[in-house]
């Protein structure tokens, strides 16, 4: 295989796992927040108790995120050192300034946050949380408008000279509606991933007859947040769809595998075949609903969708500095699948959270076998859909790096050898295969442990009386 | 502004960020190295590593903001570095990998098996990065094969690569450099633990701390001498280096009378002094290409163009204060010596057995 090839799936492996952490701690670091605030608030024992369960979950998952997120940011430099020259003079700058206002905030008020039970007053230790959840969301709003750049590029014009990419308006690449809607989008498919773990672990607490009371408010707190997320991305995704339609009509089409320009454009919902455009595939579609989703219109000229060939004619025309038989056109399969896995995924977690609800009415207990072993499969749902959603953006705006700027055959690395990209690629893989190992028994013992039995009701402040006491928490 | 100025000053802004990264990452780092042989038993490992505990992910920050900082400010000095030392930076990342994971995970099983495999897990994944990034430093500042690329992709022909390999890296005075690093580190380490800690803690890390630090006196001042062949600047890095070795001495003469919180000052300002020597020495170059002085990137040549420069100054310089009070303010919370009797019982005791199952 080629550098180029090695490098495309050593990208794609890293960031699809370090994007297995990042949606679970972007949410749960929320919903850790809710629970110490109402515990706080309410003295409740039993919300101190899910504060340190779920925060332990919290950090085990957290720990991963971080260090696979260090392995991204060397990686521009590493194998796509021609992308990085040429967007460096915009690209770089919000990745700087992730990591100057948001990995720092992030690292250190979490660090007071899991040492400083004793150490700081009560309302300030809760702060402590605030600050690193906030500091969470930064970091996502910086790297999705980096992102979006390579999306929707703007901001910028190329130095004829030394066909370098150079940064006009620092305004328009954080501010752009692509960045934003992409970050409304995310973060509400993170609370739904974070909100389906917790009411899915809560439902196997309650069904192993584990301190139901504590996991019953917390299943219901879970739910409630599935669903609520479960419309807030739909909202989101219909908006991004909508803006995508002009910024990367290929993407669209590559999604529906939509081969010839339409009026009242059909969503299929179900195909066979292998999606090449030769035959008609579609078994399940829905007249009119691409056009819908896509234009706001069901009809009339106004409802039209292009399609695959002659986006591919058109960019042809449009772009005559590459080779004529240049592809434009992603690999379909991946577009079409990806997109129905993120949307299908994603709203069965909604209607297991309906059922849930529904179990858990009226302080009823949900016990049965059969809802446990569900909740214990359908948490797992989101996360894959999550990916999926990633991964159909991503392959989508292929063979462009960055769309209608680079492609990304050209952004690679021009001296790198495929036996050095082997050696990393095996090295990570390996390395992350061992470590999906552990976490996974760890967050299966840490479950098992259950809640702390009887937390220390009040551990904060009273540090400086004994000055030999033994620390409220080690590792 | 004038590019240049601006250029100058990421220059020095990008210098203040690695010192702020071998300061503050330098120690845990170096207690990271210490642990399986400062660590005689479990109370003892437990104590060292919860003395970084609660900083060291926002130490580690410092590496990621001086790369970030690198790739918009010099974007082309970002890309022919990280993409010329690859495998070299993948094994630093191996490194950081392993020891993140493991501060987490360590006290999460209850097997000694399981935490001895960590304690190596931390002390390896410390090594690789206080060596390799030190070798880096050293190819850095010496010279590496540099040239422009034969045109091929559309608009970038013409781009300075890097066109060596790993044993090319691997130049003695590199590594003398590398073992500067890794000692210094050490030493860091050892004397952070001398003033973290009390009891018989503070007693082993005290005889380290001195022994290590005359190792690494000679390390550096052997680094920092050969540096002055390489140096462009030799008025100012020669009493830069001479000025680094005597703030060693006086650290670890501080040591030895148990003023644990000036030694640290000192061998800190050591570090921060030595940092100033290779870049004073490097000025204007970015990396010096050993092929022919006319490939070398320069500040000017690898820069980012004024806008970005404008924007980027203007972020880092209200940040970064922002971030130094508040990561300062962590060390004063953290600031009490920790000794084995306050370190509580593991609270990963064996999971209890869940209770009848109802539904079952
Ligand atoms: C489980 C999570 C989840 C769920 C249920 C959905 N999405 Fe989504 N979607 C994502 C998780 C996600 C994501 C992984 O977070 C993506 C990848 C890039 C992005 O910004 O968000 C994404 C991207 C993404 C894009 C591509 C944006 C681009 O490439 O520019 C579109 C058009 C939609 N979504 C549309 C929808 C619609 C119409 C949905 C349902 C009604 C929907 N998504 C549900
Ligand atoms: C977090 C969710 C993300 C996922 C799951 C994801 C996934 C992928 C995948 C699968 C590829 C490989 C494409 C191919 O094989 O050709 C890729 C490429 C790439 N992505 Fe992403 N990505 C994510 C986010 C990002 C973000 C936020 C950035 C930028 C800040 C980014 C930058 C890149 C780059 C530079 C490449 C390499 C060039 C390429 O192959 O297209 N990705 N990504
Ligand atoms: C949509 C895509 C991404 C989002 C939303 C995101 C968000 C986050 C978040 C929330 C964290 C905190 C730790 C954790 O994950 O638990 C994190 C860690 C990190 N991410 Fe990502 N990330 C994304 C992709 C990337 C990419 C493409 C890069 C490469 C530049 C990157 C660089 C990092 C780094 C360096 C860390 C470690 C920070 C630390 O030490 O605290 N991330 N990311």
């Amino acid at each position: 295989m080629s550098a180029l090839s090695l490098s495309q799936w050593q990208f794609a492996i890293t960031t699809v796992y370090h994007f297995l952490f990042v949606p679970l701690t972007l949410g749960t670091v929320w919903l850790v927040v809710g629970f110490q605030t109402a515990w706080y608030r309410t003295g409740n024992v039993k919300y101190l108790k899910l504060t340190k369960f779920f925060g332990k979950l919290f950090l085990i998952n957290f720990a991963m995120g971080v260090v696979t997120g260090i392995v991204q940011e060397f990686q521009f430099g590493m194998n796509w050192s021609q992308y990085s020259r040429f967007v460096g003079d915009v690209f770089g700058a919000p990745l700087a300034m992730e990591a100057l206002l948001a990995f720092f905030l992030e690292s250190t008020f979490l660090g007071l946050w899991i040492f400083g039970w004793d150490k700081l007053p009560k309302r300030l230790h809760l702060s402590m949380i605030y600050l690193a959840a906030f500091g969470s969301m930064v970091s996502a709003y910086f790297i999705l408008a980096a992102n979006a750049f390579m999306q929707h590029p703007v901001g910028f014009e190329v130095d004829p000279e030394t066909g370098r990419a150079v940064l006009n308006n620092i305004g328009e690449v954080l501010f752009q509606n692509t960045a934003m809607i992409a970050f409304f989008h995310t973060l509400a498919a993170s609370f739904l991933v974070s909100g389906a773990g917790v009411a899915g672990v809560s439902a196997w607490m309650m069904f192993k007859n584990r301190q139901v009371d504590v996991f019953r408010a917390s299943a219901k707190t879970g739910a409630w947040v599935v669903l609520i997320s479960a419309v807030l991305v739909s909202i989101s995704g219909d908006m991004d769809m909508k803006i995508m339609v002009q910024q990367q009509p290929m993407k669209v089409a590559a999604a529906e595998a939509l081969y010839t320009t339409q009026e009242n454009a059909p969503f299929s919902v179900l195909s066979v075949g292998d999606l090449s455009g030769d035959q008609a595939t579609n078994i399940i579609e829905i007249p009119g609903l691409l056009s819908w989703l896509a234009t706001g219109t069901w009809d009339g000229p106004d409802s039209t969708v292009q399609g695959i060939n002659d986006l591919q004619a058109e960019y042809a025309q449009k772009y005559p500095q590459y080779a004529a038989e240049t592809n434009f056109t992603p690999y379909v399969p991946i577009t079409y699948w990806g997109f129905r896995l993120m949307i299908g995924l994603g709203m069965l977690a909604a209607l297991y959270a309906l059922w849930a609800l529904f179990a858990l009415r009226g302080g009823r207990v949900p016990r049965s076998r059969f809802f446990a072993f569900s909740s214990a499969v359908i948490v797992l749902f989101p996360l894959v859909g999550i990916s999926a959603g990633w991964i159909f953006t991503e392959i989508g705006r292929q063979p462009w790096v960055v769309f209608g700027q680079q492609l990304t055959a050209d952004g690679v690395s021009p001296l790198l050898s495929s036996a050095q990209v082997w050696i990393s690629m095996i090295g990570f893989t390996l390395l992350y295969l061992v470590l999906a190992i552990i976490e996974v028994k760890l967050i299966l013992k840490a479950v098992k442990a259950g809640a702390p039995e009887d937390p220390v009701l009040d551990p904060h402040g009273d540090a400086e009386k004994a000055a030999d006491k033994q620390l409220y928490f080690a590792y | 502004m004038d590019l240049d100025v601006l250029q100058t000053i990421w220059f020095i802004l990008i210098a203040v960020l690695w010192t702020g990264y071998f300061v503050l990452d330098g120690f845990d780092l170096g207690v990271g190295m210490l642990l399986p042989f400062l660590g005689k038993d479990e109370a003892k490992k437990r104590v060292m590593i919860n003395t970084i505990g609660p900083v060291w992910d926002g130490n580690e920050v410092w590496l990621l903001t001086a790369g970030g900082a690198t790739f918009a400010a010099f974007p082309l000095w970002y890309a022919t570095m990280f993409s010329g030392f690859y495998l070299a930076l993948f094994l630093v990342l191996v490194g950081l990998i392993l020891r993140g994971v493991a501060f987490e995970y360590r006290g999460k099983g209850h097997t000694d098996a399981w935490r001895r495999r960590w304690d190596w897990a931390i002390a390896i994944g410390s090594a690789l990065p206080a060596l390799l990034l030190g070798v880096a430093f050293g190819n850095v500042v010496s010279g590496t094969p540099i040239e422009p690329l034969a045109g091929s992709a559309p608009d970038l022909a013409g781009q300075l690569n890097f066109t060596g390999n790993l044993f090319t890296l691997l130049n003695p005075f590199s590594i003398v450099v590398g073992l500067m690093t890794l000692t210094v580190f050490l030493t860091h380490g050892a004397i952070f633990l001398a003033l973290k800690t009390k009891g018989d803690m503070h007693a082993v890390a005290k005889s380290a701390a001195i022994k290590l630090g005359i190792v690494a006196a000679v390390m550096a001042v052997a680094a920092l001498l050969w540096f002055q062949a390489y140096s462009g600047h030799v008025a100012v890095t020669l009493p830069l280096a001479l000025i680094a070795a005597v703030a060693w001495l006086v650290a670890l003469f501080l040591v030895l009378k148990d003023r644990d919180g000036w030694a640290f000052f000192f061998s800190a300002v050591t570090i921060g002094l030595a940092v100033a020597t290779l870049f004073a020495g490097l000025f204007p170059n970015v990396m010096v290409s050993s092929t022919d002085a006319a490939y070398n990137l320069t500040i000017h040549n690898a820069s980012s163009q004024h806008y970005t420069l404008t924007v980027m100054t203007i972020v880092a310089l209200v940040m970064t204060p922002i971030v130094l009070l508040y990561q300062g303010w962590t060390y004063w919370v953290f600031r009490k010596r920790i000794s084995t009797s306050m370190i509580p019982p593991q609270v990963s005791a064996p999971a209890p057995e869940p209770m009848a199952n109802a539904a079952g």
